[in-house]
């Protein structure tokens, strides 16, 4: 019963990790770069949240709209503005750009916010249910409904919509997507949006969990070892990668007198080197199959 | 009257000029082919039309209006598709897929109206679907139609991409080195389709070729171009004579 409990309490945060590495995935995919700032999005984003809805007293679900909205625009700009600029240069300098704008994410917070640790109050916080002896937070509840509705509605974007197969045409041939008259830059800037977005969702998802401080950010690194499980390939491959390093580390803190103090912070990378000893490419390696953006 | 007008066209990359002053003209419904050695610019001048590259003076005209500030990504709703010498297909994506990628443009639902994938959606997937059919039976490209372009031989992959491009239903068709990898057989086949793609189809052709003798059997008009100037210009019967051409291909 407890191994239940603890499975349900990591699929949870599992989600939140998942979450964050589509948008590293997605970005990856389309534009070859890797956007280290991920976690600190997911940062904003909460930060964002607590003052809509903590310090203006906004209602909850029009706080968490208007959060995903304000840093999905962020997003764009991040990249028509700052990420573009650096087309053309080795990959290098793309990740020495993100890694820079997170620290300024970081210092822009802790100036703004102050370093304090916040909290806004939600509609599922401290309430909980009881389903044959399993005691479920709303809090995991509103995690694992909101990311399984998000990935429903992605799968449709990249099915079916026109922006969303431009979105796959210019991961997969930028020249190509080109002269089917997609335009590329712009398409892009929207991928950066979406993932922007997407870890907006997590950070205020997260919020009434970890509350908010900017330590949260550090997420990041996590969401990157389960994107690099999932194979950085594909969306199923992000959250199923988050998923299983949910579980690992929710199982690892609370064996962890049976293991070695400590093992829990660790878990995550534990599993990630284990998984590439036995699949270097990952679990979802996207070789060899469709590519599913 | 000229369908398409390129005017004075120089271009360089540091301090090699790619192209010096190039000038041409394309009448509707003409092949028009542009040749000359490696090097000679006529890849850059198709990146410069096709607007990959800005050309540092001169302009284009096409149906009479000047196109040299058109982003890359409006080209194709004018009216001119392009293949490219070395392929660009979306790789891990069927035939079918990548043809009715071509229709991309011509897709006018909202978005609501996708999520849902409404009726008049529906509607719209079936046209884009009978057009591309249309270009299947065109190209004789029935038998690849769910295959992956990354498991097709290089021959078919040409045809292919010759294919995506009929599917924009251009006016205008740019092919760069469309022989190039083909075998004897399927450069004949090519022959044919291009004769059919003007006729039939009625679409202007630009291309840049090697295989003279293919050249010399399709083309209506010939452009030779050498060290990013141009060299000769004419009927093939002409371009073939030319003391200048001779030399730029033999050596002095």
């Amino acid at each position: 019963m407890q191994l239940i409990q603890l499975i349900i309490d990591g699929v949870a945060s599992g989600c939140i990790y998942g979450l964050v590495a589509l948008g590293f995935v997605l970005i990856y995919k389309a534009t070859e770069t890797i956007n280290f700032a991920q976690g600190d999005i997911l940062m904003l984003g909460a930060f964002v949240a607590f003052s809509l809805i903590g310090v203006l007293g906004l209602n909850y679900i029009l706080g968490f709209v208007l959060t995903v909205m304000i840093i999905a625009v962020f997003g764009f700009f991040l990249d028509a503005v700052v990420v573009r600029q650096i087309i053309g240069q080795p990959a290098f300098a793309t990740v020495m750009l993100t890694i820079g704008l997170g620290f300024i994410f970081r210092g822009f917070a802790s100036i703004y916010w102050g370093t304090d640790i916040f909290s806004f109050s939600t509609p599922f916080s401290g309430k909980i249910t009881e389903v044959g002896g399993l005691i479920i937070s709303y809090v995991n509840i509103s995690i694992i409904v909101g990311t399984t509705l998000l990935m429903g509605i992605l799968f449709a974007f990249f099915s079916f919509t026109k922006i969303g197969v431009a979105m796959r045409a210019s991961s997969e041939n930028q020249l190509a997507a080109y002269y089917m008259g997609i335009p590329v830059k712009f398409i892009f800037s929207l991928i950066w949006s979406i993932s922007a977005g997407v870890a907006a969702i997590a950070g205020v998802l997260l919020a009434p969990i970890t509350l908010v401080d900017t330590s949260i950010s550090l997420i990041g690194l996590k969401a990157f070892a389960a994107a690099v499980l999932g194979g950085f390939g594909s969306i199923p491959g992000a959250i199923v990668g988050g998923i299983i390093i949910g579980i690992v580390e929710q199982l690892c803190g609370t064996y962890e007198n049976y293991l070695f103090e400590g093992i829990r912070e660790i878990s995550a990378y534990l599993v990630l080197i284990l998984t590439l000893i036995i699949y270097p490419r990952g679990l979802f390696s996207d070789k060899a199959e469709v590519k599913k953006v | 009257m000229s369908l398409f007008k390129v005017e004075n066209i120089s271009i360089a990359f540091g301090g090699v000029k790619a192209l010096n002053n190039v000038s041409f003209e394309v009448n509707e419904g003409e092949v028009f082919t542009i040749i000359g050695p490696n090097g000679a610019g006529k890849s850059t001048l198709f990146n410069v039309i096709s607007r990959i590259y800005q050309p540092n003076e001169g302009k284009i005209y096409f149906e009479g209006n000047d196109i040299s500030k058109v982003a890359p990504h409006k080209i194709s709703s004018l009216g001119i598709a392009r293949t490219f010498q070395n392929l660009e297909l979306f790789e891990n994506a069927t035939v079918l897929q990548n043809l009715l990628l071509g229709r991309h443009i011509f897709k006018k639902t909202n978005f609501l109206n996708e999520m849902f994938h409404t009726p008049k959606v529906r509607k719209g997937e079936m046209e884009h679907r009978l057009k591309v059919e249309e270009i299947i039976d065109f190209l004789d490209l029935q038998h690849y139609r769910d295959t992956l372009i990354n498991g097709l031989p290089y021959g078919v992959r040409k045809n292919v991409e010759l294919a995506r491009a009929l599917c924009t239903s251009p006016k205008i068709l740019l092919l760069d080195e469309p022989s190039s990898g083909l075998t004897n057989e399927e450069t004949n086949d090519l022959g044919f389709w291009i004769k059919d793609i003007q006729s039939i189809l009625k679409i202007t052709i630009i291309m840049i070729e090697h295989d003279m003798s293919f050249v010399n059997k399709v083309s209506d008009r010939i452009l030779a171009l050498n060290y990013g100037e141009i060299l000769a210009s004419g009927l093939p019967s002409e371009i073939k004579e030319d003391a200048g051409v001779k030399a730029a291909y033999m050596g002095e």
